[in-house]
């Protein structure tokens, strides 16, 4: 039983996995870097979870040809795919943010900056 | 073309952003140009979308033809144009104001026009995927524009915010992925219908309304959520913390209505009681919380800031009222707190650019050197703080007596407290500005370019903000019969 749910459902376990690593080094990381690199980490996680909601057992790609069917919904892949668009654009902004905090205080620091910060 | 006016709202920004970095090929600073024109034809647009649903009722458009639920839909009913003119009202001043403010780089203003089509698009859309797309359309252009300040503080508070603002909409997004699996359907109207088929009990259905008001808080800035805004609204530019202080949590406030009162329906704030507590619990906190800390800021942008916290709490609470009358007094204080924040951070840059002052020690005296511009921002403080007949005193009496009518206590006992601390860090600021000694000599302008600091483009901004959040109080009868074209049928069904 419990071994069913694990193969059967190990796609949830590993979105949750992944938000959780994501949350945690966006949270606990000191570098900037890092911080959005977890960022992207946790919405892979999103992505994952909604490409699953998509999949059915033995269902086949929603393209429509004879005798095929029945089909995974191809809506939520569309829909992660706009999110992935979304994902990219708001790591370019983080990081020419960063570039131009490096490039003002030196430092990629959190504590660093901070300290810079309030002199 | 008067069939195509909603979208047209969203698409003629977006349009009019791509031109300034092309015209930047050839010429310098013709960004606000550009700018001031596809603003003037926006706002003339939204002008025209309110008439019509005024006169016709709800405007419904199928993105290229394809029908709901399918396709992606496109509403207006007497929510969306009240946010829509504000929109369009709102980004026209803030134009005048920047003509002299700055900044004056060809980019600012092709960002700045992404933001209205953001703003536009969470608005007028029918579709909570279509929501998520638009609140990070907003969220760029938002972050790009806080980081358009000259100093690195900007870089860095814009970091923060992109960093706290992601986080919220990933949630946002988490949850309609919930509400997807449950329903199958994004399309508001249709997953109001069928969320209620599944049941409001369900754990999917719960954890989706859990995770999209958890994002949409982040958004708006409640109390704990809203670590990222103090930063983003003290150290942008005057012209960006004018316009963000007045319409980017203000928008998100209505898209968390809108998501309350079009997709889970008053039917499941009923069915789920703790729901409701649990909005009215956040609300009251962030009333509070906000209020104790603008009351401990020195820096008087920063006070303003944390005001909103609290006044964003307000407004949330009457949502979660969900009366008529509550839900009319959220409104009209949502609206009128765009207009008396915006005024405030726009007449906060004006005392700096004359004076230097930027705290509440370094306005002492000033009351009698900037005399227009204090008298201003004494008006917009006094209606912040409820003083009748200023739109601030409108709002907050009808969400209290929607509280009482309903029973919801904390939130009128909270409401009263908070006016107290209102008044509490605004009178601090107006006593300085006209019964103290004057801290900053006067001969210690700051420098200037050349010519004058402040246009008359500024002031005049600043000055209508005050006459708007007076006389706003006459248009509360027209909102509540904006309101009672479709948002009363879904409170009182």
């Amino acid at each position: 039983m419990t071994l069913d749910l694990i193969t059967t459902h190990y796609n949830y376990y590993a979105t949750v996995l992944l938000l959780g690593i994501g949350l945690y080094t966006v949270i606990e990381s000191r570098n900037l870097v890092k911080k959005v690199i977890g960022l992207n980490i946790f919405q892979t996680g999103i992505f994952l979870f909604f490409v699953t909601l998509a999949f059915r057992t033995g269902g086949s790609p929603p393209v429509i040809s004879e005798g095929a069917g029945p089909y995974v919904s191809p809506l939520p892949h569309v829909l992660i795919l706009t999110a992935i668009v979304v994902g990219v654009s708001l790591t370019a902004v983080a990081l020419a943010l960063i570039v131009r905090i490096y490039s003002e205080y030196g430092t990629l620091n959190e504590d660093n900056l901070e300290r810079l910060y309030h002199d | 073309m008067i069939d195509h006016l909603v979208v047209l709202l969203v698409v003629l920004p977006i349009l009019g952003a791509a031109v300034p970095p092309l015209a930047s090929l050839r010429y310098d600073r013709v960004g606000w140009a550009i700018a001031a024109v596809t603003t003037v034809v926006h706002a003339a647009l939204a002008g025209l979308l309110a008439w019509s649903v005024w006169t016709d009722g709800v405007v419904r458009y199928a993105v290229g033809g394809f029908a709901a639920p399918y396709g992606i839909e496109l509403v207006a009913d007497g929510l969306t144009v009240l946010l829509v003119v504000l929109i369009g009202a709102v980004s026209l001043g803030v134009l005048a104001y920047a003509r002299h403010a700055g900044p004056h780089r060809n980019s600012f203003y092709s960002q700045f026009l992404l933001l209205v089509a953001g703003l536009s698009g969470m608005t007028v859309t029918g579709d909570v995927f279509n929501l998520y797309v638009f609140l990070e359309i907003t969220g760029l252009a938002a972050y790009g524009l806080v980081a358009s300040g000259r100093g690195a503080r900007s870089a860095v508070a814009a970091l923060k915010y992109l960093v706290v603002g992601t986080i919220g909409a990933s949630l946002y997004l988490l949850g309609v992925g919930y509400a997807l699996a449950a329903t199958g359907t994004l399309n508001m109207a249709d997953l109001s219908r069928k969320l209620a088929e599944v049941g409001y009990d369900s754990t999917l259905v719960l954890t989706a309304f859990g995770l999209i008001v958890a994002g949409l808080t982040v958004k708006v800035a409640l109390f704990p959520l809203h670590t990222w805004q103090p930063d983003a609204y003290a150290d942008s530019p005057d012209s960006v913390s004018a316009f963000i202080s007045a319409l980017v949590s203000t928008v998100s406030a209505y898209a968390l209505a809108r998501v309350l009162f079009s997709v889970f329906t008053v039917d499941f704030l009923e069915a789920v009681p703790v729901a409701r507590w649990a909005l009215v619990g956040v609300a009251c906190v962030s009333i509070v919380a906000g209020s104790v800390l603008a009351v401990a800021q020195s820096d008087v942008q920063r006070m303003l800031a944390y005001s909103s916290v609290s006044q964003f709490g307000l407004v949330i609470a009457g949502f979660a009222v969900a009366t008529p009358l509550a839900v009319v007094g959220a409104t009209v204080h949502l609206v009128g707190h765009a207009v008396m924040k915006g005024g405030l951070f726009a007449v906060t840059g004006i005392i700096e650019r004359e004076t230097g002052a930027t705290t509440v020690r370094g306005y002492a005296g000033m009351g009698g050197r900037v005399p227009v511009a204090a008298g201003v921002f004494t008006v917009l403080a006094l209606a912040m703080v409820g003083v009748p007949p200023a739109v601030g005193f409108a709002g907050k009496w009808q969400i209290v007596l929607g509280a009482v009518n309903a029973g919801v206590w904390p939130v009128v006992v909270v409401l009263l407290a908070s006016t107290l601390l209102t008044l509490a860090y605004f009178a601090r600021v107006g006593e300085r500005l006209y019964f103290a000694e004057p801290t900053i000599a006067a001969e210690t302008t700051p420098a200037t370019d050349g010519g004058e600091s402040v246009s008359t483009g500024m002031i005049a901004v600043v000055v209508v903000a005050a006459v708007l959040a007076v006389g706003l109080t006459a248009a509360v009868p027209a909102v509540e019969q904006l309101l009672d074209i479709t948002v009363f049928e879904l409170i009182t069904q």
